[in-house]
């Protein structure tokens, strides 16, 4: 056990079973580098973990907090993967084995359980408890709200223990999220539960979806992840353009309804000069003009960008033929750099479960497109960049709009049907 | 698994459902809210059109959590909105409550806790971020400490409203960058090529998958004592660290030349101007636990300049556009090097094709 000695943990019993403390009287080894997160006035996690592990004694928080402070010592991280699932799916669990585990036995197993959340991140306090009471009687008690795809992070527990956390927190309504190459879980804003802006009902298009595809969440089966995120309009606060190969964007095509009114009790509070300065000569194609003391919007000049809705938002509301409009290919650095999603459908209506349907159909064209036309570990975005999007549009039987480009083409060489 | 008999079959439900989630006057109004406004920092009011109101207490959160202090959070939601809560894409934690009178209360409690109220409107939000040293595989260091760190410093900025406009961070532990885009982010940048464990290569990797994710095609197979396995073109390779995701016999973090990179202008909105990607204006940053003040130093710097000069409503990447980057740089007192000229894929489309020059 001489590697515990020089991890500056004072020896102790490493025996990851009985929990006794190592003679200071105290269950934590000492974590000199972590304490110094203790500090300062934003929330600790350190300090979360170590009254977690004093409370439950748990072996694992130790060994983990152990690890952590080597690896803040070392400069070096020290976990690596391996394949665990429950029965009949092939994803959902992140494997974590201690690649340093004579040293700190205790953390020798850290597995994550990625869990699908209700769209919207909404909650209520009984299945938030539930799934605390679940967490803390099988894993470690750590959660990380939320990963970057979306999913509540149950960090920490051991192989033999996943199967029955897993049936008691399916019994609860909880199923696990993606990994690897399928669908991945998806997230979405809060959308008509409180925005006046959301123009689509993107938490249950969100559900309906990843239903559907749920069979490829669980059974990873593609080229590469595949990941939906769902705003309800372009300001875009799940940040789909970037992060996610499906980007479902709420628009709308009519005018932008004003209230005549309220913008000038807007102009009455806030002055002349705001409205200049910040509505309108922020409108990024000029729309908006001076009218009768109020304003005038030219719809055909607008590209719904939201700023003037942003700026009066008690004025101003998007029009009321509201539907979403899809972009595709977000995704970030690796391995060809960073890729914005690009439009490619400009306007679905997404009212009726037919509309829904619809859509789900549409994905499912699109992806049967990519099965045949990507490469292994390639996502959808970069498919299209290799093959073409006249290509792609073609595939998947999508009409070209002059929308989908910033300009026609610039270079000469092409080959045209005639 | 253990060797019992399963009595439960798996119901492959997806998401988990959200109506029985959300706060009775939130179902009532779904879809059907007015406007919103907000009445100070960390509180929003929103207004349906048949008259009711939603006020929401939004506070910032250590993101890695714990049941213990989920449980304090559900105290509160069982308290003051009748047992509901939310969190929002930026780890923060939302209370919805239709009575007015509990706003105040509920922020005293959620101060007291220890979470700090804010994060709304012309603020610095919580930080998006990755997993670190505590739980991922390819990390070169630990995002949640990077965050605390800095969060210590912007403690206040989060509190007030007084950006020019909103100001999103994030932090990656490698350089694959999960925290993604933002308008200020931290993300690790690899130094030096992978360093290759040929005992362990063989055994442990798919040749041909390390070779196929190299985007510079620097890897090439190769025999070393009398075993097939690979090589790296030292002179080719860009320290992205894919390999290593494949091939973890590759080893590209090094605890002394993993560094720190700062990048610039991301902005994944449609208002005003088009979404945009960052750009990167600081690095050779040391990765240096537990608090990582060069990181703060930097982040402080572009968020005074920008407080300073950036106009009502212009995201970081706005401003620099009006002032163009040698003011950005000066300002920030910053260095621009020959690193931050793209020699990448499309570099061209970031050089200035026209004879606009600012002195």
């Amino acid at each position: 056990m001489s590697g515990a000695n020089d991890s500056a943990m004072n020896g102790g019993c490493h025996c990851g079973g009985c929990g006794s403390s190592d003679g200071n009287g105290k269950f934590l080894h000492e974590t000199p580098m972590l304490d110094q997160l203790e500090s300062g006035p934003w929330p600790s996690f350190i300090t979360g973990f170590k009254e977690l592990a004093e409370r439950t004694k748990k072996p694992m928080l130790r060994g983990v907090l152990d690890q952590l402070e080597y690896s803040y010592k070392t400069r070096m991280g020290y976990w690596k993967g391996g394949l665990v699932t429950v029965d009949g799916y092939g994803a959902g669990i992140i494997t974590r084995y201690s690649m340093i585990k004579d040293k700190f036995p205790e953390a020798a197993e850290f597995h994550t359980m990625r869990i699908q959340p209700a769209p919207g991140l909404h909650y209520n306090t009984d299945m938030l408890r539930e799934l605390c009471d679940i967490w803390e009687k099988h894993g470690s008690g750590i959660i990380a709200l939320h990963g970057q795809t979306g999913d509540i992070m149950l960090q920490g527990i051991e192989q033999d223990k996943v199967q029955e956390c897993f049936d008691e927190l399916n019994q609860a309504g909880w199923d696990l999220g993606g990994a690897g190459a399928g669908m991945r879980t998806g997230v979405s804003c809060i959308g008509p539960g409180r925005c006046e802006n959301a123009c689509y009902d993107n938490l249950k298009l969100h559900l309906t979806a990843l239903k559907h595809f749920s069979g490829q969440v669980h059974r990873p089966e593609w080229n590469y992840k595949l990941k939906f995120k769902f705003s309800g309009c372009p300001n875009d606060c799940t940040n789909s353009i970037m992060r996610s190969d499906l980007a479902v964007v709420g628009t709308w095509k009519d005018a932008i309804q004003i209230d005549q009114d309220e913008v000038k009790a807007w102009i009455e509070e806030r002055g002349m000069d705001a409205l200049v300065n910040n509505v309108i000569s922020r409108c990024p194609t000029k729309a908006i003009t001076l009218k009768d003391g109020g304003i005038d919007i030219a719809t055909r000049d607008c590209v719904r960008c939201m700023h003037c809705i942003n700026a009066m938002p008690k004025a101003l509301s998007p029009g009321k033929e509201r539907g979403i409009s899809l972009l595709m290919g977000g995704k970030n650095t690796l391995k060809v750099g960073v890729n914005m999603g690009s439009l490619i459908i400009p306007f679905m209506k997404m009212e009726t479960d037919e509309d829904r349907e619809a859509f789900i159909e549409q994905i499912e064209e699109i992806i049967d497109w990519w099965d045949d036309a990507g490469l292994d570990h390639e996502r959808i975005g970069e498919t299209i960049e290799r093959v073409g999007l006249k290509q792609f549009l073609e595939g998947v039987g999508i009409e070209h709009d002059i929308n989908q480009v910033t300009r026609p083409r610039d270079n000469p060489y092409f080959k045209a049907k005639y | 698994m253990s060797s019992q008999e399963r009595t439960w079959k798996t119901i492959e439900s997806g998401p988990h459902t959200y109506e029985e989630a959300l706060h009775p006057v939130v179902r009532k109004n779904y879809g059907k809210w007015k406007y919103h406004e907000i009445p100070k920092p960390g509180v929003l009011k929103h207004v349906a059109e048949s008259g009711d109101t939603i006020w929401t207490v939004r506070a910032g959160t250590q993101r890695q959590d714990t049941v213990d202090m989920l449980r304090s959070l559900c105290d509160v939601a069982d308290k003051y909105c009748d047992g509901f809560l939310r969190f929002t894409v930026r780890n923060n934690v939302e209370f919805l409550t239709p009575n007015a009178e509990n706003v105040e209360p509920m922020i005293a409690e959620l101060e007291s806790m220890g979470f700090p109220v804010g994060g709304t409107g012309m603020c610095v939000s919580s930080v998006s971020h990755t997993q670190g040293w505590l739980h991922c595989d390819i990390p070169a260091t630990d995002a949640s400490g990077v965050v605390k760190s800095m969060m210590d410093s912007l403690y206040n900025e989060f509190k007030d409203m007084q950006m020019p406009n909103k100001v999103r961070l994030s932090t990656s532990c490698c350089a694959i960058n999960c925290g993604g885009q933002a308008d200020i982010a931290v993300v690790v940048k690899h130094t030096r090529p992978p360093r290759i464990n040929h005992d362990h290569l063989v055994t442990t990797c798919e040749l041909p998958k390390a070779v196929a994710r190299c985007p510079v095609a620097a890897i090439r197979p190769t025999v070393v004592d009398g075993k097939k396995t690979l090589m790296v073109d030292e002179a080719k390779c860009i320290c992205c660290g894919a390999c290593f995701g494949a091939c973890p016999a590759m080893e590209i973090n090094h605890p002394e030349h993993s560094k720190f990179a700062i990048w610039v202008g991301g902005k994944n909105s449609n208002a005003r101007v088009k979404p945009s990607t960052m750009s990167l204006v600081a690095h050779n940053l040391p990765n240096n636990p537990p608090r990582w003040p060069e990181v703060t130093e930097v982040v402080g710097r572009i968020l005074k300049a920008y407080k300073a000069g950036g106009r009502p409503w212009e995201r970081v990447g706005e401003w620099i556009d009006r002032i163009g980057w040698k003011r950005f740089f000066e300002e920030t007192g910053l260095t621009f090097d020959e690193n931050m000229i793209d020699s990448y894929r499309h570099a061209r489309t970031t050089f200035n094709q026209s004879a606009h020059v600012r002195f």
